[in-house]
Protein backbone atom coordinates (compact mmCIF):
# COMPACT_ATOMS: atom_id res chain seq x y z
CA UNK A 1 0.00 0.00 0.00
CA UNK A 2 1.52 3.29 -1.01
CA UNK A 3 1.28 6.56 0.90
CA UNK A 4 -1.10 9.14 -0.72
CA UNK A 5 -1.01 13.17 -1.02
CA UNK A 6 -2.68 14.45 2.17
CA UNK A 7 -4.16 17.00 0.14
CA UNK A 8 -7.45 16.87 -1.25
CA UNK A 9 -7.05 19.38 -3.58
CA UNK A 10 -4.63 17.14 -6.62
CA UNK A 11 -5.55 14.70 -8.00
CA UNK A 12 -4.22 11.47 -6.27
CA UNK A 13 -0.30 11.90 -6.75
CA UNK A 14 1.18 9.11 -5.03
CA UNK A 15 4.84 9.33 -3.39
CA UNK A 16 5.53 5.82 -2.94
CA UNK A 17 8.77 6.68 -0.90
CA UNK A 18 10.01 9.33 1.33
CA UNK A 19 13.17 9.11 0.50
CA UNK A 20 12.43 10.13 -2.68
CA UNK A 21 14.07 7.87 -4.58
CA UNK A 22 10.38 7.34 -6.67
CA UNK A 23 8.84 10.50 -8.22
CA UNK A 24 5.83 10.46 -9.55
CA UNK A 25 5.98 11.22 -13.33
CA UNK A 26 2.44 13.19 -12.32
CA UNK A 27 4.17 15.94 -11.00
CA UNK A 28 5.17 17.13 -14.46
CA UNK A 29 1.68 16.71 -16.31
CA UNK A 30 -1.08 17.28 -13.62
CA UNK A 31 -3.00 20.69 -14.38
CA UNK A 32 -4.03 21.36 -11.38
CA UNK A 33 -0.91 20.72 -9.24
CA UNK A 34 0.65 23.54 -11.61
CA UNK A 35 -2.24 25.83 -10.34
CA UNK A 36 -1.43 24.87 -7.08
CA UNK A 37 2.31 25.45 -7.31
CA UNK A 38 1.26 29.27 -9.23
CA UNK A 39 -0.27 29.76 -5.70
CA UNK A 40 2.30 28.36 -3.38
CA UNK A 41 5.40 28.72 -5.08
CA UNK A 42 4.94 32.07 -7.11
CA UNK A 43 2.49 33.50 -5.02
CA UNK A 44 4.07 31.72 -1.87
CA UNK A 45 7.05 32.45 0.48
CA UNK A 46 9.74 32.76 -2.54
CA UNK A 47 11.75 35.45 -4.26
CA UNK A 48 11.48 35.44 -7.88
CA UNK A 49 13.86 37.02 -10.64
CA UNK A 50 12.75 40.10 -12.09
CA UNK A 51 15.84 41.12 -13.63
CA UNK A 52 19.15 43.11 -13.37
CA UNK A 53 19.73 46.35 -12.13
CA UNK A 54 21.46 47.66 -14.94
CA UNK A 55 18.05 46.75 -16.88
CA UNK A 56 16.51 49.61 -15.46
CA UNK A 57 19.04 51.99 -14.37
CA UNK A 58 17.29 55.34 -14.65
CA UNK A 59 14.34 56.75 -13.45
CA UNK A 60 11.61 55.79 -15.43
CA UNK A 61 12.91 52.77 -16.69
CA UNK A 62 10.93 49.30 -16.92
CA UNK A 63 11.27 45.81 -18.03
CA UNK A 64 8.59 43.68 -17.61
CA UNK A 65 8.96 39.91 -16.64
CA UNK A 66 6.95 36.87 -14.92
CA UNK A 67 6.46 35.11 -11.65
CA UNK A 68 5.37 32.09 -12.49
CA UNK A 69 2.74 32.95 -15.00
CA UNK A 70 2.05 36.38 -13.70
CA UNK A 71 3.21 39.33 -15.83
CA UNK A 72 5.22 41.85 -13.41
CA UNK A 73 6.28 45.36 -14.36
CA UNK A 74 10.00 45.93 -12.22
CA UNK A 75 10.32 50.38 -12.42
CA UNK A 76 12.39 52.30 -10.91
CA UNK A 77 11.05 55.26 -9.55
CA UNK A 78 12.16 59.35 -9.52
CA UNK A 79 13.78 58.87 -6.31
CA UNK A 80 15.83 55.70 -7.57
CA UNK A 81 13.76 53.33 -5.53
CA UNK A 82 12.84 49.85 -7.33
CA UNK A 83 9.51 48.89 -7.80
CA UNK A 84 7.76 45.62 -9.25
CA UNK A 85 3.86 45.31 -9.40
CA UNK A 86 1.14 43.18 -11.51
CA UNK A 87 0.31 43.97 -14.77
CA UNK A 88 -2.63 44.05 -15.12
CA UNK A 89 -4.94 46.69 -14.71
CA UNK A 90 -7.14 47.25 -11.97
CA UNK A 91 -9.95 48.43 -13.92
CA UNK A 92 -10.97 45.09 -16.26
CA UNK A 93 -8.02 43.45 -15.88
CA UNK A 94 -5.74 44.87 -19.47
CA UNK A 95 -2.76 44.35 -19.45
CA UNK A 96 -1.16 48.19 -18.46
CA UNK A 97 2.50 47.79 -19.75
CA UNK A 98 2.23 46.19 -23.69
CA UNK A 99 6.17 47.06 -24.15
CA UNK A 100 8.50 44.40 -22.83
CA UNK A 101 11.41 47.14 -21.55
CA UNK A 102 11.63 50.68 -22.44
CA UNK A 103 11.18 54.29 -20.29
CA UNK A 104 7.77 56.44 -19.31
CA UNK A 105 6.87 59.05 -17.21
CA UNK A 106 3.90 57.00 -15.99
CA UNK A 107 1.84 54.20 -17.13
CA UNK A 108 -1.07 54.05 -18.51
CA UNK A 109 -3.67 52.04 -19.93
CA UNK A 110 -4.65 51.91 -23.40
CA UNK A 111 -8.07 50.67 -22.91
CA UNK A 112 -9.53 53.54 -20.43
CA UNK A 113 -6.35 55.69 -19.96
CA UNK A 114 -6.16 54.94 -16.21
CA UNK A 115 -2.77 56.35 -15.41
CA UNK A 116 -0.45 54.58 -13.07
CA UNK A 117 2.74 56.19 -11.51
CA UNK A 118 5.79 53.95 -11.13
CA UNK A 119 5.16 52.78 -8.28
CA UNK A 120 2.16 51.01 -9.55
CA UNK A 121 -0.21 53.79 -7.90
CA UNK A 122 -3.22 55.29 -9.50
CA UNK A 123 -2.78 58.60 -10.26
CA UNK A 124 -6.16 59.39 -11.60
CA UNK A 125 -9.07 57.90 -13.96
CA UNK A 126 -11.18 60.05 -16.96
CA UNK A 127 -14.32 61.25 -16.19
CA UNK A 128 -14.13 60.47 -12.63
CA UNK A 129 -16.68 63.15 -12.14
CA UNK A 130 -18.48 62.86 -15.13
CA UNK A 131 -19.49 65.36 -17.85
CA UNK A 132 -21.83 67.85 -17.90
CA UNK A 133 -23.78 66.41 -14.91
CA UNK A 134 -23.68 62.64 -16.57
CA UNK A 135 -22.28 59.66 -15.38
CA UNK A 136 -18.71 59.75 -13.17
CA UNK A 137 -18.17 57.18 -10.18
CA UNK A 138 -20.07 57.00 -7.24
CA UNK A 139 -18.69 60.01 -4.58
CA UNK A 140 -16.59 57.27 -2.81
CA UNK A 141 -14.34 56.43 -5.20
CA UNK A 142 -10.95 56.20 -3.96
CA UNK A 143 -7.73 56.68 -6.06
CA UNK A 144 -5.67 54.50 -3.74
CA UNK A 145 -7.86 51.70 -3.33
CA UNK A 146 -6.79 50.63 -7.12
CA UNK A 147 -3.47 50.65 -7.38
CA UNK A 148 -1.66 47.32 -9.10
CA UNK A 149 -1.04 44.57 -6.74
CA UNK A 150 3.12 44.86 -5.28
CA UNK A 151 5.49 42.79 -4.85
CA UNK A 152 8.40 43.52 -2.45
CA UNK A 153 11.44 44.15 -4.04
CA UNK A 154 14.51 43.41 -2.88
CA UNK A 155 18.36 42.84 -5.11
CA UNK A 156 22.00 41.78 -4.35
CA UNK A 157 25.07 42.35 -6.28
CA UNK A 158 22.40 43.97 -9.17
CA UNK A 159 20.29 41.46 -9.46
CA UNK A 160 17.05 42.04 -8.65
CA UNK A 161 13.87 39.64 -7.28
CA UNK A 162 10.20 40.02 -6.25
CA UNK A 163 7.93 38.36 -3.51
CA UNK A 164 4.76 38.31 -3.00
CA UNK A 165 5.08 37.67 0.51
CA UNK A 166 5.52 40.67 1.93
CA UNK A 167 6.64 39.52 5.62
CA UNK A 168 8.99 36.55 4.29
CA UNK A 169 12.84 36.45 5.18
CA UNK A 170 15.34 38.51 3.32
CA UNK A 171 17.04 37.55 -0.20
CA UNK A 172 19.82 37.23 1.47
CA UNK A 173 18.50 34.71 4.53
CA UNK A 174 16.64 33.28 1.17
CA UNK A 175 19.57 32.42 -0.53
CA UNK A 176 21.35 30.92 2.25
CA UNK A 177 25.21 31.50 2.85
CA UNK A 178 26.57 28.94 0.02
CA UNK A 179 24.22 30.73 -2.78
CA UNK A 180 25.22 34.13 -1.64
CA UNK A 181 28.75 33.21 -1.54
CA UNK A 182 28.66 32.34 -5.44
CA UNK A 183 26.93 35.80 -6.30
CA UNK A 184 29.98 37.56 -4.46
CA UNK A 185 32.64 35.52 -6.48
CA UNK A 186 30.78 36.04 -9.62
CA UNK A 187 28.84 39.59 -9.66
CA UNK A 188 30.96 41.72 -7.14
CA UNK A 189 32.41 43.27 -10.56
CA UNK A 190 30.15 45.48 -12.58
CA UNK A 191 28.51 43.06 -14.97
CA UNK A 192 27.46 44.29 -18.71
CA UNK A 193 24.74 42.56 -20.26
CA UNK A 194 25.83 40.75 -23.35
CA UNK A 195 23.03 39.46 -24.87
CA UNK A 196 19.07 37.63 -24.40
CA UNK A 197 18.59 34.64 -25.65
CA UNK A 198 15.56 32.39 -25.21
CA UNK A 199 13.90 29.06 -26.09
CA UNK A 200 10.18 27.55 -25.90
CA UNK A 201 10.56 24.02 -23.95
CA UNK A 202 7.72 21.76 -24.98
CA UNK A 203 7.93 20.20 -21.18
CA UNK A 204 6.95 20.56 -17.45
CA UNK A 205 9.44 23.47 -15.84
CA UNK A 206 10.19 21.00 -13.22
CA UNK A 207 12.27 19.02 -15.80
CA UNK A 208 14.64 21.70 -16.25
CA UNK A 209 15.13 22.49 -12.42
CA UNK A 210 15.95 18.69 -11.79
CA UNK A 211 18.52 18.94 -15.03
CA UNK A 212 19.74 21.67 -13.41
CA UNK A 213 20.74 19.45 -10.52
CA UNK A 214 21.49 16.84 -12.42
CA UNK A 215 25.51 16.51 -11.60
CA UNK A 216 25.80 13.61 -14.15
CA UNK A 217 24.63 13.49 -17.48
CA UNK A 218 27.00 16.74 -18.89
CA UNK A 219 29.36 13.68 -19.85
CA UNK A 220 26.90 11.34 -20.84
CA UNK A 221 24.15 13.36 -23.23
CA UNK A 222 26.50 16.28 -23.89
CA UNK A 223 29.05 14.31 -26.27
CA UNK A 224 30.92 17.27 -26.83
CA UNK A 225 31.88 17.26 -23.12
CA UNK A 226 33.71 14.31 -22.88
CA UNK A 227 35.87 14.60 -26.03
CA UNK A 228 37.72 18.06 -24.95
CA UNK A 229 37.72 17.26 -21.20
CA UNK A 230 35.71 20.27 -20.56
CA UNK A 231 33.93 17.76 -18.71
CA UNK A 232 33.88 14.47 -17.35
CA UNK A 233 31.90 12.66 -14.07
CA UNK A 234 35.41 11.56 -12.80
CA UNK A 235 36.37 15.15 -12.72
CA UNK A 236 36.85 16.67 -8.98
CA UNK A 237 33.52 18.11 -8.51
CA UNK A 238 30.93 18.90 -5.38
CA UNK A 239 27.35 20.43 -4.70
CA UNK A 240 26.16 22.23 -1.56
CA UNK A 241 22.49 22.48 -1.14
CA UNK A 242 20.67 25.64 0.94
CA UNK A 243 16.72 26.28 1.76
CA UNK A 244 15.92 22.59 2.58
CA UNK A 245 17.43 21.40 -0.48
CA UNK A 246 15.90 23.91 -3.13
CA UNK A 247 18.61 25.86 -4.07
CA UNK A 248 21.78 24.19 -5.17
CA UNK A 249 25.57 24.79 -6.24
CA UNK A 250 27.17 22.69 -8.09
CA UNK A 251 30.35 23.48 -8.97
CA UNK A 252 33.51 21.06 -11.16
CA UNK A 253 37.21 21.97 -10.74
CA UNK A 254 39.90 21.75 -13.55
CA UNK A 255 41.64 18.56 -13.91
CA UNK A 256 44.47 18.88 -16.78
CA UNK A 257 46.06 16.09 -17.30
CA UNK A 258 43.28 13.71 -16.40
CA UNK A 259 43.96 10.43 -19.33
CA UNK A 260 40.47 9.70 -21.00
CA UNK A 261 41.04 6.26 -19.72
CA UNK A 262 38.59 2.80 -19.37
CA UNK A 263 35.74 5.05 -18.03
CA UNK A 264 34.29 5.80 -21.04
CA UNK A 265 35.50 2.86 -23.36
CA UNK A 266 31.75 1.58 -23.57
CA UNK A 267 29.96 4.94 -23.55
CA UNK A 268 28.76 5.98 -26.98
CA UNK A 269 29.09 9.55 -26.65
CA UNK A 270 32.93 9.27 -26.37
CA UNK A 271 33.97 10.22 -30.08
CA UNK A 272 37.81 9.27 -29.69
CA UNK A 273 38.66 11.24 -33.72
CA UNK A 274 37.08 14.30 -33.20
CA UNK A 275 39.46 16.86 -33.13
CA UNK A 276 38.50 20.76 -33.36
CA UNK A 277 40.52 23.00 -35.85
CA UNK A 278 39.68 25.96 -34.49
CA UNK A 279 39.93 25.30 -30.64
CA UNK A 280 39.65 28.90 -29.66
CA UNK A 281 35.71 27.93 -28.81
CA UNK A 282 36.87 25.72 -25.83
CA UNK A 283 39.70 27.37 -24.90
CA UNK A 284 40.08 28.43 -21.21
CA UNK A 285 41.46 30.88 -18.93
CA UNK A 286 41.76 30.64 -14.86
CA UNK A 287 39.60 32.89 -13.64
CA UNK A 288 39.40 31.44 -9.92
CA UNK A 289 42.35 30.36 -7.74
CA UNK A 290 40.48 27.66 -6.33
CA UNK A 291 40.69 25.80 -9.85
CA UNK A 292 36.60 25.93 -10.09
CA UNK A 293 35.60 25.59 -14.16
CA UNK A 294 32.36 25.48 -14.13
CA UNK A 295 29.68 26.09 -11.59
CA UNK A 296 25.33 26.06 -12.04
CA UNK A 297 23.66 27.85 -9.23
CA UNK A 298 20.49 26.90 -9.16
CA UNK A 299 17.88 29.07 -7.08
CA UNK A 300 14.20 27.96 -6.53
CA UNK A 301 12.09 28.50 -8.06
CA UNK A 302 13.62 29.50 -11.35
CA UNK A 303 16.80 31.08 -11.24
CA UNK A 304 20.35 30.87 -12.04
CA UNK A 305 23.36 31.66 -11.81
CA UNK A 306 26.02 29.58 -14.12
CA UNK A 307 30.06 30.20 -15.21
CA UNK A 308 30.73 27.32 -17.71
CA UNK A 309 34.33 27.37 -18.35
CA UNK A 310 34.49 31.71 -19.13
CA UNK A 311 31.03 32.04 -20.12
CA UNK A 312 29.13 33.94 -17.60
CA UNK A 313 25.16 34.18 -17.50
CA UNK A 314 21.87 34.23 -15.78
CA UNK A 315 19.15 31.94 -16.73
CA UNK A 316 15.70 32.14 -15.67
CA UNK A 317 13.32 29.07 -16.59
CA UNK A 318 9.05 30.93 -17.29
CA UNK A 319 6.64 28.25 -16.85
CA UNK A 320 3.80 28.77 -19.41
CA UNK A 321 1.39 25.96 -19.08
CA UNK A 322 1.91 22.51 -17.21
CA UNK A 323 3.71 21.51 -20.81
CA UNK A 324 5.85 24.58 -21.62
CA UNK A 325 7.80 26.73 -20.33
CA UNK A 326 10.63 29.63 -21.70
CA UNK A 327 14.12 29.51 -20.74
CA UNK A 328 16.03 32.89 -20.70
CA UNK A 329 20.00 32.68 -21.00
CA UNK A 330 20.66 36.46 -20.03
CA UNK A 331 24.47 36.44 -20.98
CA UNK A 332 27.28 38.92 -19.76
CA UNK A 333 30.90 40.07 -19.50
CA UNK A 334 32.32 42.11 -17.08
CA UNK A 335 32.80 45.59 -17.32
CA UNK A 336 36.16 45.47 -16.79
CA UNK A 337 37.00 42.82 -18.90
CA UNK A 338 40.14 43.22 -21.15
CA UNK A 339 39.19 42.62 -25.17
CA UNK A 340 41.15 39.19 -24.91
CA UNK A 341 38.20 38.44 -21.93
CA UNK A 342 35.85 39.18 -24.09
CA UNK A 343 36.82 37.62 -26.82
CA UNK A 344 37.40 34.31 -25.33
CA UNK A 345 33.88 35.04 -23.51
CA UNK A 346 32.77 35.87 -27.54
CA UNK A 347 34.19 32.79 -28.26
CA UNK A 348 32.70 30.00 -25.66
CA UNK A 349 28.87 31.82 -26.15
CA UNK A 350 29.31 29.06 -28.83
CA UNK A 351 28.27 26.19 -26.24
CA UNK A 352 25.82 27.62 -24.68
CA UNK A 353 22.27 29.10 -25.17
CA UNK A 354 19.56 27.34 -27.80
CA UNK A 355 22.35 26.15 -30.27
CA UNK A 356 25.31 26.21 -28.22
CA UNK A 357 27.66 23.01 -28.26
CA UNK A 358 27.08 21.75 -24.57
CA UNK A 359 23.27 22.96 -24.33
CA UNK A 360 21.57 22.05 -27.18
CA UNK A 361 20.78 18.01 -26.25
CA UNK A 362 18.86 19.39 -23.03
CA UNK A 363 16.02 20.71 -25.02
CA UNK A 364 15.60 17.56 -26.82
CA UNK A 365 15.87 15.25 -23.87
CA UNK A 366 13.49 17.20 -21.89
CA UNK A 367 11.14 17.19 -24.87
CA UNK A 368 11.53 13.56 -25.15
CA UNK A 369 10.88 12.96 -21.36
CA UNK A 370 7.95 14.83 -21.56
CA UNK A 371 6.69 13.17 -24.55
CA UNK A 372 6.52 10.13 -23.31
CA UNK A 373 6.26 11.05 -19.41
CA UNK A 374 2.57 12.54 -21.19
CA UNK A 375 1.98 9.49 -23.29
CA UNK A 376 1.66 7.55 -20.42
CA UNK A 377 -0.66 10.45 -18.77
CA UNK A 378 1.67 10.72 -16.08
CA UNK A 379 1.79 7.09 -14.49
CA UNK A 380 4.58 5.36 -12.93
CA UNK A 381 7.23 7.09 -11.38
CA UNK A 382 11.21 8.19 -11.76
CA UNK A 383 13.64 5.86 -10.24
CA UNK A 384 15.88 7.81 -8.90
CA UNK A 385 19.35 5.81 -6.66
CA UNK A 386 22.30 7.39 -8.71
CA UNK A 387 24.70 8.15 -5.55
CA UNK A 388 22.58 5.96 -3.25
CA UNK A 389 19.12 6.88 -0.96
CA UNK A 390 20.67 9.24 1.74
CA UNK A 391 20.91 13.21 1.27
CA UNK A 392 23.52 15.58 2.03
CA UNK A 393 25.99 17.63 -0.14
CA UNK A 394 28.34 15.45 -2.02
CA UNK A 395 31.85 15.73 -3.08
CA UNK A 396 31.67 14.03 -6.20
CA UNK A 397 29.53 13.92 -9.39
CA UNK A 398 28.18 10.43 -9.80
CA UNK A 399 25.03 11.06 -8.24
CA UNK A 400 21.79 12.29 -8.30
CA UNK A 401 20.93 13.43 -4.54
CA UNK A 402 20.50 16.87 -5.36
CA UNK A 403 17.47 15.89 -7.32
CA UNK A 404 15.95 14.16 -4.32
CA UNK A 405 16.94 16.82 -1.82
CA UNK A 406 15.18 18.84 -4.58
CA UNK A 407 11.97 17.05 -4.62
CA UNK A 408 11.95 16.99 -0.61
CA UNK A 409 12.05 20.74 -0.34
CA UNK A 410 9.36 20.99 -3.01
CA UNK A 411 7.08 18.55 -0.75
CA UNK A 412 7.57 20.92 2.51
CA UNK A 413 7.05 23.66 0.36
CA UNK A 414 4.13 22.74 -1.12
CA UNK A 415 2.20 21.31 2.04
CA UNK A 416 2.43 17.76 0.69
CA UNK A 417 3.02 14.85 3.52
CA UNK A 418 4.74 12.25 2.25
CA UNK A 419 4.95 9.04 4.17
CA UNK A 420 6.75 5.91 3.02
CA UNK A 421 4.35 2.64 2.86
CA UNK B 1 0.30 56.36 -50.94
CA UNK B 2 2.15 58.89 -53.68
CA UNK B 3 2.98 56.62 -56.26
CA UNK B 4 5.89 58.87 -56.74
CA UNK B 5 7.40 57.92 -53.41
CA UNK B 6 11.15 57.70 -53.36
CA UNK B 7 11.96 53.82 -52.67
CA UNK B 8 15.10 53.55 -50.97
CA UNK B 9 18.20 54.50 -53.07
CA UNK B 10 20.31 51.73 -54.40
CA UNK B 11 23.24 52.08 -57.28
CA UNK B 12 20.79 51.00 -60.05
CA UNK B 13 23.89 51.55 -62.18
CA UNK B 14 25.94 49.24 -60.97
CA UNK B 15 23.31 46.16 -60.17
CA UNK B 16 22.96 44.63 -63.17
CA UNK B 17 20.08 42.12 -63.41
CA UNK B 18 22.59 39.56 -63.60
CA UNK B 19 24.46 39.65 -60.28
CA UNK B 20 20.43 39.90 -58.86
CA UNK B 21 19.88 36.21 -60.52
CA UNK B 22 23.26 35.07 -58.99
CA UNK B 23 23.03 36.44 -55.54
CA UNK B 24 19.05 35.03 -56.09
CA UNK B 25 20.74 31.51 -57.52
CA UNK B 26 23.37 31.78 -54.43
CA UNK B 27 20.77 32.15 -51.68
CA UNK B 28 18.54 28.95 -53.53
CA UNK B 29 21.83 26.56 -53.73
CA UNK B 30 22.61 27.50 -49.79
CA UNK B 31 18.86 26.50 -49.06
CA UNK B 32 19.00 23.47 -51.18
CA UNK B 33 22.42 22.07 -50.00
CA UNK B 34 21.59 22.55 -46.18
CA UNK B 35 17.32 21.55 -47.14
CA UNK B 36 19.24 18.04 -48.30
CA UNK B 37 21.30 17.48 -45.85
CA UNK B 38 24.59 18.35 -47.54
CA UNK B 39 25.79 19.43 -44.55
CA UNK B 40 29.46 18.77 -45.54
CA UNK B 41 29.04 21.32 -47.97
CA UNK B 42 27.86 24.26 -46.11
CA UNK B 43 31.07 25.69 -45.48
CA UNK B 44 31.96 26.52 -49.32
CA UNK B 45 29.51 29.35 -49.79
CA UNK B 46 31.95 31.03 -47.30
CA UNK B 47 34.82 32.75 -48.42
CA UNK B 48 38.08 32.03 -46.08
CA UNK B 49 38.12 35.25 -43.84
CA UNK B 50 34.16 34.75 -43.27
CA UNK B 51 32.02 34.98 -40.58
CA UNK B 52 28.66 33.64 -39.74
CA UNK B 53 26.48 35.36 -37.39
CA UNK B 54 22.81 33.92 -35.78
CA UNK B 55 21.52 37.37 -34.29
CA UNK B 56 18.23 37.91 -32.42
CA UNK B 57 16.17 40.57 -33.58
CA UNK B 58 16.01 41.09 -29.79
CA UNK B 59 19.68 41.80 -29.19
CA UNK B 60 19.98 43.86 -32.57
CA UNK B 61 17.23 46.05 -31.32
CA UNK B 62 18.63 46.66 -27.95
CA UNK B 63 22.29 47.55 -29.14
CA UNK B 64 23.56 44.39 -27.77
CA UNK B 65 26.84 42.56 -29.31
CA UNK B 66 25.94 38.47 -28.01
CA UNK B 67 25.55 36.83 -30.95
CA UNK B 68 23.51 33.14 -30.54
CA UNK B 69 26.46 31.30 -33.15
CA UNK B 70 29.67 33.51 -33.75
CA UNK B 71 31.51 31.72 -36.02
CA UNK B 72 34.76 33.75 -37.37
CA UNK B 73 36.70 31.84 -39.45
CA UNK B 74 36.26 28.86 -42.13
CA UNK B 75 37.71 26.37 -39.55
CA UNK B 76 34.75 26.97 -36.92
CA UNK B 77 32.25 26.29 -39.90
CA UNK B 78 33.75 23.30 -40.31
CA UNK B 79 33.60 22.55 -36.88
CA UNK B 80 30.19 22.82 -36.32
CA UNK B 81 29.15 20.44 -39.74
CA UNK B 82 31.70 17.31 -37.73
CA UNK B 83 30.42 18.02 -34.22
CA UNK B 84 26.63 18.29 -36.19
CA UNK B 85 27.76 15.04 -38.28
CA UNK B 86 29.21 13.12 -35.29
CA UNK B 87 28.52 14.21 -31.74
CA UNK B 88 25.83 16.42 -31.10
CA UNK B 89 22.36 14.92 -30.38
CA UNK B 90 19.37 16.68 -31.37
CA UNK B 91 15.59 16.32 -32.74
CA UNK B 92 15.43 14.23 -35.79
CA UNK B 93 13.76 16.32 -37.96
CA UNK B 94 14.02 17.63 -42.29
CA UNK B 95 14.41 21.08 -42.77
CA UNK B 96 13.12 23.08 -45.51
CA UNK B 97 14.38 26.93 -46.13
CA UNK B 98 12.17 29.59 -48.34
CA UNK B 99 14.29 32.37 -49.39
CA UNK B 100 12.49 35.15 -50.67
CA UNK B 101 12.45 39.20 -51.19
CA UNK B 102 16.36 38.86 -52.76
CA UNK B 103 17.37 42.48 -52.94
CA UNK B 104 21.38 43.61 -53.49
CA UNK B 105 21.24 46.69 -51.82
CA UNK B 106 24.35 48.23 -52.72
CA UNK B 107 28.47 47.65 -52.63
CA UNK B 108 31.30 48.24 -50.26
CA UNK B 109 34.13 48.18 -51.81
CA UNK B 110 34.53 44.69 -53.55
CA UNK B 111 31.68 43.08 -51.48
CA UNK B 112 28.46 43.55 -52.95
CA UNK B 113 25.78 44.00 -50.21
CA UNK B 114 22.52 41.75 -50.09
CA UNK B 115 19.09 41.23 -48.20
CA UNK B 116 16.72 38.80 -48.01
CA UNK B 117 13.43 37.08 -46.06
CA UNK B 118 14.10 33.65 -44.49
CA UNK B 119 11.72 31.19 -43.63
CA UNK B 120 13.10 27.61 -42.32
CA UNK B 121 10.31 24.99 -41.50
CA UNK B 122 10.93 21.60 -39.57
CA UNK B 123 9.13 18.52 -40.13
CA UNK B 124 9.65 15.50 -37.56
CA UNK B 125 9.82 12.18 -37.61
CA UNK B 126 6.15 11.67 -37.61
CA UNK B 127 5.84 13.88 -40.43
CA UNK B 128 4.18 16.93 -38.93
CA UNK B 129 5.32 20.23 -39.82
CA UNK B 130 6.04 23.42 -38.38
CA UNK B 131 7.70 26.84 -38.96
CA UNK B 132 10.74 26.81 -36.76
CA UNK B 133 12.35 30.38 -37.55
CA UNK B 134 11.76 33.32 -39.30
CA UNK B 135 14.10 36.47 -39.81
CA UNK B 136 16.31 37.73 -42.86
CA UNK B 137 19.94 37.22 -44.21
CA UNK B 138 22.15 40.37 -44.37
CA UNK B 139 24.45 39.35 -46.76
CA UNK B 140 28.45 40.52 -47.74
CA UNK B 141 29.03 38.81 -50.96
CA UNK B 142 32.12 38.92 -53.07
CA UNK B 143 33.12 37.60 -56.34
CA UNK B 144 36.11 34.98 -56.39
CA UNK B 145 36.53 34.11 -59.71
CA UNK B 146 33.38 34.33 -60.95
CA UNK B 147 32.16 32.04 -58.01
CA UNK B 148 29.84 34.16 -55.66
CA UNK B 149 30.96 33.61 -51.86
CA UNK B 150 29.42 35.01 -47.99
CA UNK B 151 32.33 36.87 -46.62
CA UNK B 152 29.51 37.65 -44.07
CA UNK B 153 26.28 35.99 -43.77
CA UNK B 154 24.59 37.73 -40.75
CA UNK B 155 21.54 35.95 -39.69
CA UNK B 156 18.87 38.23 -37.65
CA UNK B 157 16.31 36.26 -36.16
CA UNK B 158 12.87 37.58 -35.94
CA UNK B 159 11.34 34.28 -34.09
CA UNK B 160 13.76 34.60 -31.24
CA UNK B 161 12.23 32.69 -28.73
CA UNK B 162 13.45 29.40 -30.82
CA UNK B 163 11.05 25.87 -30.92
CA UNK B 164 13.12 24.05 -28.47
CA UNK B 165 16.61 24.32 -30.01
CA UNK B 166 18.82 25.51 -32.79
CA UNK B 167 21.14 22.37 -34.57
CA UNK B 168 22.00 23.06 -38.05
CA UNK B 169 22.96 26.30 -39.52
CA UNK B 170 19.80 28.97 -40.63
Amino acid sequence: MSAVLNNPDTTALVWPRADFTQVPFGVHVDPKLFELEQDRIFHGRTWNYLGLESEVPNPGDFVTNYVGITSVVLSRAEDGKLHAFVNRCAHRGAAVVREKRGNSASHTCIYHQWSYDLAGNLLGVPYRRGINGNGGYPADFKTDAHGLEKLRVESYRGVVFGTFAHDMESLVDYMGEPVRQRFDELCSRPIKVVGYQRQLIRGNWKLYVENLKDCYHGALLHGFNSKFGMFRTSQRGSTVMAQNGLHCVLTTYGVKDEKMGNTYAKVETFKSQFQLEAPEVVKHFEEHADGMVSTVLSMFPTFVLAQISNHLGFRQCIPKSVDEFELVWINFEYADDTPEAVHARRMQGNLLGPGGYLSMEDAEALEIAHAAIQGEMGRGHAFIEMGGREFGDQTHLVTEVPIRAFWKGYCDLMGFEVKDA
Amino acid sequence: MNSQATTPSRPADTISTDLERRVVALNYHYAQCLDDGRLKEWPDFFTDDCRYLIHSRENLDCGLEGYWLYFENKPMLRDRVVSLTDVNIFHIHHERRFVTNVLVTGRDGDVWLARSNYMMMHTNNEGRSKIFSIGEYRDRIVDEGGVLRFRERLVVVDTFTVESHISNPI
